[in-house]
Formats: structure tokens, C-alpha cells, sequence
């Protein structure tokens, strides 16, 4: 078995040697890195990837904006950047879509690493695959495969508010509970405990 | 009294980093004090009469085992080389974690003596391989073979009987990588494990020894003296491939060198120093002038400095003895500002690492900080805006942005990865193949480059609209807002320069390893000294915390 961190070495360097910047090879380092200890198939993408990356001929994108549509396909890796780039712009939008975009799973990361750093959640269709990104931390999806994806028609990027995932009612019921392991003062106690005895207009 | 860090533009230079000495805050050094109450075994020790099989040693405690697995080969004379070109070795090693069972030997003895290419897995924690002193090794074996003991001068020359030539970790070739270690609450700072693996490794150099004489000889052979072992430590040979490592780990090596300095700015901060602990630092210091006189190396580089070291040491001494009134409150502030005005930079080095020797409760606290969570710092801030990262390369790198790039001897050299062995290597640009390839270890160049680059920029613009054009600048905009919360993250000097001497970079790297005693052998690579000194594992519950000051040599 290959470590991470032989992963995230040998992926930096191979960004590099496709002709990627050293700066672009680090976070791919760290984004094939990230998607394999998620489970992901990172590095089976990239290398198919990075076989045809200089006979293609891919699109980069530069702004995003609402909605991203290329003359041929999008790069994943400088469509992710971009979008890691611009995050806290984007995600003022609640939706977003990006069309035609190769080997999607490589942009993945960069969108998960986004949600860390804006704070919200994202959500995420790719085609009839879907995948929510839990500030980074977690990445949770109906894609188990494990397979290359070479292609996704469609992308649509969801922010999610950050709200809970329970109701105020739900939340009564469990604090209630919670409630078991207090103990009642006594009055002794109240008249000792911080600030008692001083006045607060001092 | 409120005493100031030392200025990281300061302190950061190579020449003053290439100054450095072991400390208090050293890994060997913590490391023993952090395992002084583990149970070592010696679990397994399979040598045949000529000391070639295999070994484990362990560590224990609560339930939790680290193991050293040792074999040794037999190799012949023209194949042992300490490059790290070499395919065979005296003895290979790993560090297990827990206790290795007969599957997971039989797996090792067939992984372990290829290292590079041999697969590690998981349960393995650090890799090395050794070679001996060859002269030193049959002098010490034939000795013992006709029962008596080895010739103190000959040891004192070399200080050890085998000498490692790499020590891997981190998931190299497949072992652990650092996620599984970094949260055990026994590993509280860098490098841990690959002490104990150096550590262990000496301790099989003196049973392999003792283990060949008794087989030469039964009926005369007696074992190495105990206070001979403690006085050998393990040798070193260590090259370029861990130069680009400070400079890969910017928070990682901001946390070792704030940490000497905040031992510093506290102990410059005390107002009364008590007599015991003047004579605790007056006692390391003058004890600690047998390591300087019996500093071998044919390095004119090395004997120069270690013989102003040692005329400023003795200049040090006079003015402790004659000048300075130990009565005086701030006394070590005093001395601070004494050596600044009077010594050069190596024995300034010097007497700060001796000052942190009377004062545990400061630098104990200090070492749980030296780890690093690197993967933290990585995410650029891109909302963040031109302006501020003017301000802070304007604020960090002043002295750099000074540096012409345009005239070749600013830009001589590059820094590459070889192609045979993996490693990091260092050429001429205009001489050598290969600055194409060049690694991002430029930092200074880079750093200027991105100043120039953004100094026409609008200062509203955001970083993450700036990068949209500037791909080929953003590993050194990382590292802007990286020296921003860590202000010793980055070396301030020029790693391409002609002048650049490589081995300050590896010497402040083994300094914080705790090595002594360095032998450069080229600009590019030199060999060090571990653990001489050392209590053996046997001593380990109650051993003197200055024993790097006792060595007999």
C-alpha cells in the first residue's frame, strides 16, 4: 500500500511535470491526498488525467460566474482553482452550474477545501451523482464505485445555510433530557457562589 | 523587565542558523527524558558466530510497545558506502509499531536490508540502515576476543561503532504516515520515533560486538566496559536531502526556532538568578569544552570555527571569572548583551544553548510546542487583499527584496531532483543541465519576484483575483501569509547564491536533533554524532540530565 504522503509527493511532482506551477502542484498534492483518504479514487483520475492533458485541449475558465459553459470542456484542476480562488465571492450565489467539465472528481477537493475555508456546506450534482461537503471534513455521496469519470455534463453547486439539521422542538426534547444530569443549589451555595455579595455598578 | 524576541531577519540568516548547537530543547534529549520510565527488552537476538542475523529490541509501557528489528548482513569491504547511492549495508532497521510476530518478521527480513526499494507498511514507523566503522568495529571486537578492553583513542576519534546513513519516516517507501502518530499522547514533539530508533540501534551495536568476541574467543572474550558504551554514540552521514526540509516545513521550523528563542527572551527575563543555577550553567559550559577538544574533522571550514570557538570560549571564560559580578540582577541579560558585543556568531549559539541547561521548567514547556499541524496553514486566504501582502512582505522580507537577482552570482545555483536516487541535489545554472526542473526552494528569488509583480497592482485587488494571472507565483504567496502568523517560518538568505554554504542548512536541522560533534566533508555533506554520552537503556529510570556534558572523551 502507497502512504498519503508518498501520494501527495509523487501527485506534486507529476502536476509539476505536466507543466502545472509548483504552486498549483502543491495543492494538487494535497487535493489527490485529500480525496483518497475520503475514499475516493483521486488518484486513478489524475493519472488518466495527466496522460491526455497535453494532447487535449481543455478549457480554462477565469471568472466564474452563475453559469459556465465552455466552447469545448473545462480543466478541473484550474476550474477548481478558480472557484477556490473567488469562494467568498461565489458563494453570495446560491446556485451555480458549470457545464462540460473533464475528469470531474479532481475539482472536487478544491470545492470541499472551499467549504472549510467560506464555513458552509456545499452540495453538489454531477450529473446523477451527488456529494456533500461537510467543511471539509467529511465528503458524503451516492458515487461508491470507485470508478474514472472522465466527463460531467452538467455541474450544480449548491451553498448551504448553515442551519441545523433538527427542529426546535427536537432540540426541547433532547436538552430536557440533558437536563438528568443537573443538580438543584442550595440557597447556601447561590448567596457563595462568583460575584455574590458585590454590587456590578462598582 | 520586558526583553524582545531577536529579530527573525537576525536570527535567520544561514551563517547564524549554520551556528547552531544541541540544547536542552533537542530531540535526543527529550526523547530520553520522555521514555526514561518505558520498559526496555531485549525480546530477540539471532546472530550467528560472526554477528550476522537478526534482533528486536523494545520499549513498553501500559500496554503500548515500540520494537526495533535489526539484521545484520554480511557485505564485503568494496561494497559498504555511506552514499546514499549504496544498495547494501552492514545492518538495516525498522521501528514496529507494537510487537512484531513471525509473519511480520519474515515480511521485514525480506523488505527491511533493500530499504529504498523494499515496500513498508503501516505497523512500521521509521527505516534505517548502518554501516561500521569498520576500523573501529575490529579493534573493538579483537580486543574483546583477547579479553581486554578496547584503546580509549581510538574510540575517542570516531566516537561510535556504526554510523547510519539515512533515517526515513512520514510514510516514506510506505511506513506510517504522521496522521497515526501525531495524537498518541506519548509523542510529544518531532522526530520521537526516529530517536528511538537511532537509540536502540546503538544499544545492538553493543551486543553485536560483545556477541562476535565471545564467539572468537569463549574462553577469554570479556564484554565492553558499560562506561566505554556510554561514551559511543551512533554516527551519522547525512547529505543534502535534508536541506530542502526547513524550507519545506515553514510553520514546522518556526515552531523549533521560536521555541529557542522564547527560552531565551524568559531566561534573559529572570531577574534573580540563584547561585545554584549560575553554577549549573558555569559547570555545563566548562564540562562541555572536552566536546570541542575532541572534535575531530579535516574540515578547514569546521577547525576554523571550532578554533575561534574555542579562543572565544576561553575569552568567555575570563570575563565570567574576572569581569562579570554574578551578584547583578538580569544576570544572563548581561551576558546576552556581553557575547553579542564580543563573540562570533557560533559561540554566541553556543553559550544560548548553555544557558537554557539550569532551567528545565522553561524549556519542558516550550518542547510540547515544536510539533507542527502543518495541512492548518496551507489554504491561501484569498479574500485577503494586495495591499496587506505588501504590508507583510514589505514588514518580513526586507532584507531580502534587497537582493539583485539579475547578477548571476545571486542566481548561481538550483536545486533539483536526481533522477537515480530521488534526492535533492544542488547545480550550477549555468553550467549543469536542469534549472528547467528547478525546485521551489528559491524562496528569496520568489519572494522578490512576487514583490516586483504586485508593486503595480491595485491595492483593492484581491488575492484570489491576483492568482487568476500569476499560477507561477502562488507557492510563494502561500508562504507570505504563512510568515505573517510565523514570523521564523523562513530562512533570510539566499538559498541560490554562490556563497551559499548547504551544510548551515543541514547543521541547523541536527542541531535541533541534538548531534554533536559535526564533521563536514564537503560544502555538501558531513558526518555527526548521536547519543554519545548517552545513558544506556539500562540507566534509563535515573540518569544525569547533562549527560551530553560527560563524555569521557
Amino acid at each position: 500500500m502507497k502512504s498519503f504522503s508518498e501520494i501527495e509527493t509523487t501527485v506534486k511532482r507529476a502536476t509539476k511535470g505536466v507543466g502545472f506551477s509548483w504552486g498549483v502542484a502543491e495543492e494538487m498534492g494535497k487535493n489527490i491526498k485529500l480525496l483518497e483518504m475520503f475514499g475516493l479514487p483521486g488518484l486513478k483520475n489524475v493519472n488518466h488525467y495527466f496522460k491526455i492533458y497535453n494532447k487535449a485541449n481543455f478549457e480554462n475558465i477565469n471568472s466564474i460566474s452563475k453559469l459556465n459553459n465552455p466552447k469545448k470542456i473545462f480543466c478541473p484542476i484550474n476550474a477548481g482553482l478558480n472557484f477556490f480562488d473567488q469562494s467568498h465571492a461565489l458563494s453570495e450565489f446560491s446556485h451555480l452550474e458549470i457545464n462540460h467539465v473533464a475528469f470531474p472528481l479532481l475539482f472536487i477537493p478544491f470545492l470541499s477545501r472551499a467549504s472549510e475555508m467560506i464555513g458552509k456546506r456545499i452540495f453538489l450534482h454531477m450529473d446523477k451523482k451527488e456529494f456533500l461537503l461537510n467543511f471539509n471534513q467529511s465528503i458524503y455521496s451516492n458515487y461508491l464505485s470507485g470508478d474514472i469519470l472522465e466527463k460531467a455534463e452538467n455541474i450544480k453547486i449548491q451553498f448551504l445555510e448553515n442551519k441545523n439539521t433538527f427542529s426546535d422542538e427536537e432540540w426541547s426534547e433532547i436538552y430536557k433530557i440533558s437536563e438528568n444530569t443537573f443538580v438543584e443549589e442550595t440557597e447556601e451555595l447561590k448567596q457563595s457562589g462568583a460575584g455574590a455579595g458585590l454590587t456590578d455598578n462598582d | 523587565m520586558n526583553i524582545q524576541l531577536r529579530d527573525p531577519k537576525y536570527v535567520m540568516k544561514l551563517s547564524r542558523l549554520g551556528s547552531f548547537h544541541q540544547s536542552k530543547l533537542s530531540f535526543l534529549r527529550s526523547f530520553l527524558n520522555e521514555f526514561k520510565d518505558w520498559e526496555y527488552k531485549k525480546d530477540l537476538f539471532e546472530l550467528n558466530s560472526k554477528g550476522f542475523g537478526r534482533a528486536v529490541y523494545s520499549f513498553t509501557k501500559n500496554h503500548k510497545t515500540y520494537s526495533l528489528v535489526c539484521f545484520a548482513n554480511e557485505i564485503k569491504d568494496d561494497e559498504r558506502s555511506d552514499r546514499v547511492i549504496a544498495t547494501k549495508w552492514d545492518a538495516a532497521f525498522t521501528l514496529f509499531d507494537g510487537m512484531p510476530n513471525k509473519l511480520d518478521l519474515e515480511r521485514l527480513q525480506n523488505e527491511v536490508p533493500k530499504q529504498e526499494i523494499g515496500r513498508l507498511s503501516y505497523k512500521e514507523l521509521a527505516l534505517s540502515r548502518a554501516n561500521k566503522s569498520v576500523r573501529v568495529f575490529d579493534h573493538v571486537v579483537e580486543s574483546l576476543a583477547n579479553g581486554i578492553q578496547p584503546d580509549k583513542n581510538i574510540l575517542s576519534k570516531v566516537g561510535y561503532l556504526y554510523r547510519t546513513t539515512a533515517v526515513y519516516g512520514s510514510g516514506k517507501f510506505g511506513l506510517a504516515d504522521r496522521f497515526r502518530i501525531k495524537n498518541r499522547k506519548e509523542i510529544r514533539g518531532p522526530f520521537r520515533l526516529e530517536m528511538m530508533l537511532v537509540y536502540l540501534v546503538r544499544q545492538f551495536t553493543f551486543d553485536q560486538v560483545n556477541h562476535i568476541a565471545k564467539n572468537r574467543n569463549p574462553n577469554l572474550a570479556v564484554e565492553l566496559d558499560l562506561n566505554i558504551c556510554r561514551n559511543l554514540g551512533i554516527g551519522n552521514s547525512t547529505g543534502l536531502g535534508m536541506a530542502p526540509f526547513i524550507v519545506n516545513h515553514p510553520t514546522l521550523l518556526n515552531n523549533w526556532i521560536l521555541s529557542r528563542e522564547t527560552a531565551l527572551k524568559q531566561i534573559r527575563e529572570i531577574e534573580n538568578v540563584s547561585n545554584e543555577e549560575f553554577e549549573i550553567f558555569k559547570t555545563c559550559l566548562i564540562k562541555s569544552i572536552k566536546n570541542i577538544t575532541s572534535w575531530n574533522t579535516d574540515s578547514e571550514f569546521q577547525n576554523n570555527k571550532i578554533k575561534n570557538l574555542l579562543r572565544d570560549l576561553e575569552k568567555f571564560i575570563n570575563y565570567l571569572n574576572k569581569s562579570l559580578n554574578f551578584k547583578n540582577s538580569f544576570l544572563f541579560n548581561e551576558i546576552y548583551f556581553w557575547i553579542e558585543k564580543n563573540l562570533s556568531d557560533e559561540c554566541i549559539e553556543y553559550i544560548v544553548s548553555m544557558m537554557m541547561e539550569p532551567y528545565p521548567n522553561i524549556v519542558e514547556n516550550l518542547i510540547q510546542n515544536m510539533s507542527s499541524d502543518e495541512d492548518k496553514y496551507f489554504n491561501i486566504p484569498v479574500n485577503r487583499t494586495i495591499e496587506e501582502l505588501r504590508n507583510i512582505l514589505e514588514a518580513n522580507y526586507s532584507e531580502i527584496l534587497q537582493i539583485d537577482f539579475k547578477k548571476e552570482e545571486n542566481n548561481q545555483n538550483f536545486w533539483f531532483i536526481s533522477k537515480n536516487k530521488e534526492e535533492p541535489r544542488l547545480a550550477n545554472r549555468f553550467n549543469d543541465p536542469g534549472s528547467d526542473l528547478e525546485q521551489p526552494l528559491a524562496i528569496a528569488r520568489d519572494i522578490k519576484k512576487l514583490y516586483e509583480v504586485i508593486f503595480t497592482k491595485k491595492n483593492s485587488l484581491t488575492i484570489g483575483k491576483f492568482l487568476m494571472g500569476h499560477d507561477e507565483l502562488r507557492h510563494v504567496v502561500r508562504r507570505a501569509f504563512i510568515i505573517e502568523k510565523f514570523p521564523y517560518s523562513e530562512i533570510q538568505d539566499n538559498t541560490i547564491g554562490s556563497k551559499l554554504m548547504p551544510i548551515d542548512m543541514l547543521r541547523l536541522k541536527l542541531s535541533f536533533f541534538g548531534a554533536v560533534k559535526f564533521d563536514p566533508r564537503s560544502d555538501k555533506w558531513l558526518r555527526i554524532c548521536m547519543f554519545q554520552g548517552a545513558p544506556l537503556p539500562i540507566d534509563l529510570k535515573s540518569f544525569n540530565d547533562y549527560w551530553i556534558y560527560n563524555s569521557l572523551n
